[in-house]
């Protein structure tokens, strides 16, 4: 199957190198970053591209544009992989919509576009007759959204918690064995790349707030957006107040927290008991959901990373093609 | 709760094995004998105890199995524990008003209170262990320290529901 994809950052990488090494009989005919592009019917050399991009910065051609890339038609599945703006979903909002009115199946990584027009996107996907897929805009690599459609298929889902950030749980979990302030354990994340320059949207629990929006409006349909979250971010939190959550055998984590029946949409710190299922260490990620018959279940693993979130997109992918493309 | 047992040797440690396996905490035992009673008779024991709610069914019917039978249960006030941390500047803003303000409401009550005080001018943290005779008070109470942490500007770190 033909892929499209836009953004050759580190996610596309992810991608790409996913797509040259193993065999999962995908070929990537287009391929756009922010200043160039390249087009092949017959397939793009992935390696060759690398390369380039490492060498000169560019992947393609600065005459070709992203959305030429869009209006070439040689894909199947658009993969959107460019930056999130969660303000206005720009670019992606507006390349999302050309290939699905173009009729193309679209998977992206993108939170801004599925938080911002949830409802908008899909009735325009199922009149175009196509699929919009989004597994990996909520905890990178965990397969919730899959797990949710179709795992659980038949639960009623009574709400669902978890931690979805990974840089806030790295700065928790430093805080608490090391002692560090939060200011030094900011410090630390973002040596290791754990944290962005402008870690605004991450400590403060934006970034956990639009995650939440996503699943209020897909799993729930609640058509909310980031205003109507209550958030509470980690950066007040003093090395103290761990200090004294120790003391009762418990932690602190940013949790976020949907009870549709109660109301909650809610992005906080929380003590939890040091065993609780969702105390997990480092950048993983973490959600128990509620169900009727199945009861909770939790799923931990990777929230972001190059190949962890290649991992997600490359499930949307194959799950298009075996139920959608080849079914046909 | 109020128990009535055969009254032999052995009978009150049958008793009170089962509520420290449940991880019950006994405060005090009024064990009354009457005078008159005969050898084999049954006797009235009174025992307080602290256990999670979501172990008295368990504990009761255990109770049963060893011969022991619990006449009554009685609801005793202030079972329920939560405990919350504040952040920010608990001292500058009148601690004693704001451990009043829950203990006058009737809802619960400021149980233990521990503090960290950290350097001049940097916000402290805080402990405090509320009391409550029900989940219903206990989350009114929350609701009111949460009110009042507001209006002080102090950050309050609840535990997720059910914990601890
Ligand atoms: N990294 C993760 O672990 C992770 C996890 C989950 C979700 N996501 C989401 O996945 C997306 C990609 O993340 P990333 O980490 O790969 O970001 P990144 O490393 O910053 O890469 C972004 C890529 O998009 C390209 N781009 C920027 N503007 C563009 C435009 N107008 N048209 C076409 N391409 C454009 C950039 O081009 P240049 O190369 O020319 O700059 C770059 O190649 C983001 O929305 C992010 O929120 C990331």
């Amino acid at each position: 199957m033909r892929i499209a994809m836009l953004g050759f950052g580190s996610v596309g990488r992810g991608i790409a190198e996913a797509v040259s090494t193993k065999d999962l009989g995908l070929t990537i005919t287009a391929l756009a970053d922010s200043r160039s592009a390249v087009i092949d019917a017959d397939g793009i050399d992935i390696r060759d591209v690398l390369q380039r991009k490492r060498e000169t910065g560019l992947c393609g051609d600065p005459a070709i544009t992203a959305d030429d890339v869009i209006g070439s038609g040689v894909y199947d599945v658009l993969v959107e992989v460019t930056p999130t703006n969660a303000d206005s979903g720009e670019p992606a909002l507006g390349y999302i919509t050309r290939a699905l009115a173009s009729g193309k199946h679209v998977v992206t990584s993108n939170k801004g576009p599925i938080a911002l027009r949830y409802d908008a996107l899909m009735q325009q996907a199922a009149s175009s007759n196509v699929q919009l897929r989004y597994e990996a805009t909520v905890c990178g690599a965990i397969p919730l959204i899959q797990a949710l459609e179709m795992g659980l298929a038949g639960n009623t889902i009574n709400g669902l918690h978890g931690v979805f950030n990974g840089t806030c749980n790295y700065i928790l979990t430093r805080m608490t064995d090391e002692g560090l302030s939060y200011s030094q354990a900011l410090l630390e994340a973002r040596e290791l790349g754990y944290a962005e320059a402008d870690p605004t949207y991450d400590v403060k629990g934006i970034d956990a707030a639009i995650k939440l929006v996503i699943l209020a409006n897909s799993i729930w349909g609640l058509n909310v957006s980031l205003k109507d979250v209550d958030i509470t971010g980690i950066d007040s939190l003093t090395t103290d107040a761990l200090a004294l959550a120790e003391e009762l055998d418990c932690t602190i984590r940013l949790i976020g927290e949907i009870i549709p029946e109660k109301r909650v949409l809610k992005v906080s710190p929380r003590i939890l008991s040091k065993d609780h299922p969702l105390v997990v260490r480092d950048t993983l990620n973490a959600v128990t959901v509620e169900t009727d018959m199945a009861g909770e279940v939790t799923l931990i693993g990777r929230g972001a990373g190059s190949r962890e979130t290649a991992s997600a997109i490359i499930s949307d992918i194959l799950f298009i093609r075996d139920c959608y493309v080849e079914r046909t | 709760m109020k128990l009535e047992m055969k009254d032999k040797p052995g009978q009150l440690i049958a008793a009170l094995k089962p509520i420290s396996d449940v991880g019950g905490n006994i405060m005090a035992i009024i064990h009354q004998r009457d005078p008159a009673a005969a050898p084999g008779d049954t006797v009235d024991v009174q025992i307080m105890l602290e256990i999670p709610e979501t172990k008295l069914e368990s504990l009761v019917g255990t109770l049963k199995t060893q011969g022991v039978n619990v006449v009554r249960i009685g609801e005793e006030r202030l079972l329920i524990r939560r405990s919350v941390i504040l952040i920010g500047h608990i001292m500058h803003t009148d601690l004693t008003d704001t451990v009043d303000r829950i203990d006058s409401s009737g809802l619960a009550e400021v149980a233990e209170l521990g503090m960290v005080m950290p350097a001049i001018n940097e916000p402290s943290s805080a402990k405090i262990t509320l009391k409550s005779a029900s989940l219903g008070e206990m989350g009114r109470a929350i609701d009111l320290l949460r009110n009042v942490a507001t209006e002080k500007d102090l950050l309050v770190i609840e535990p997720l529901e059910g914990y601890p």
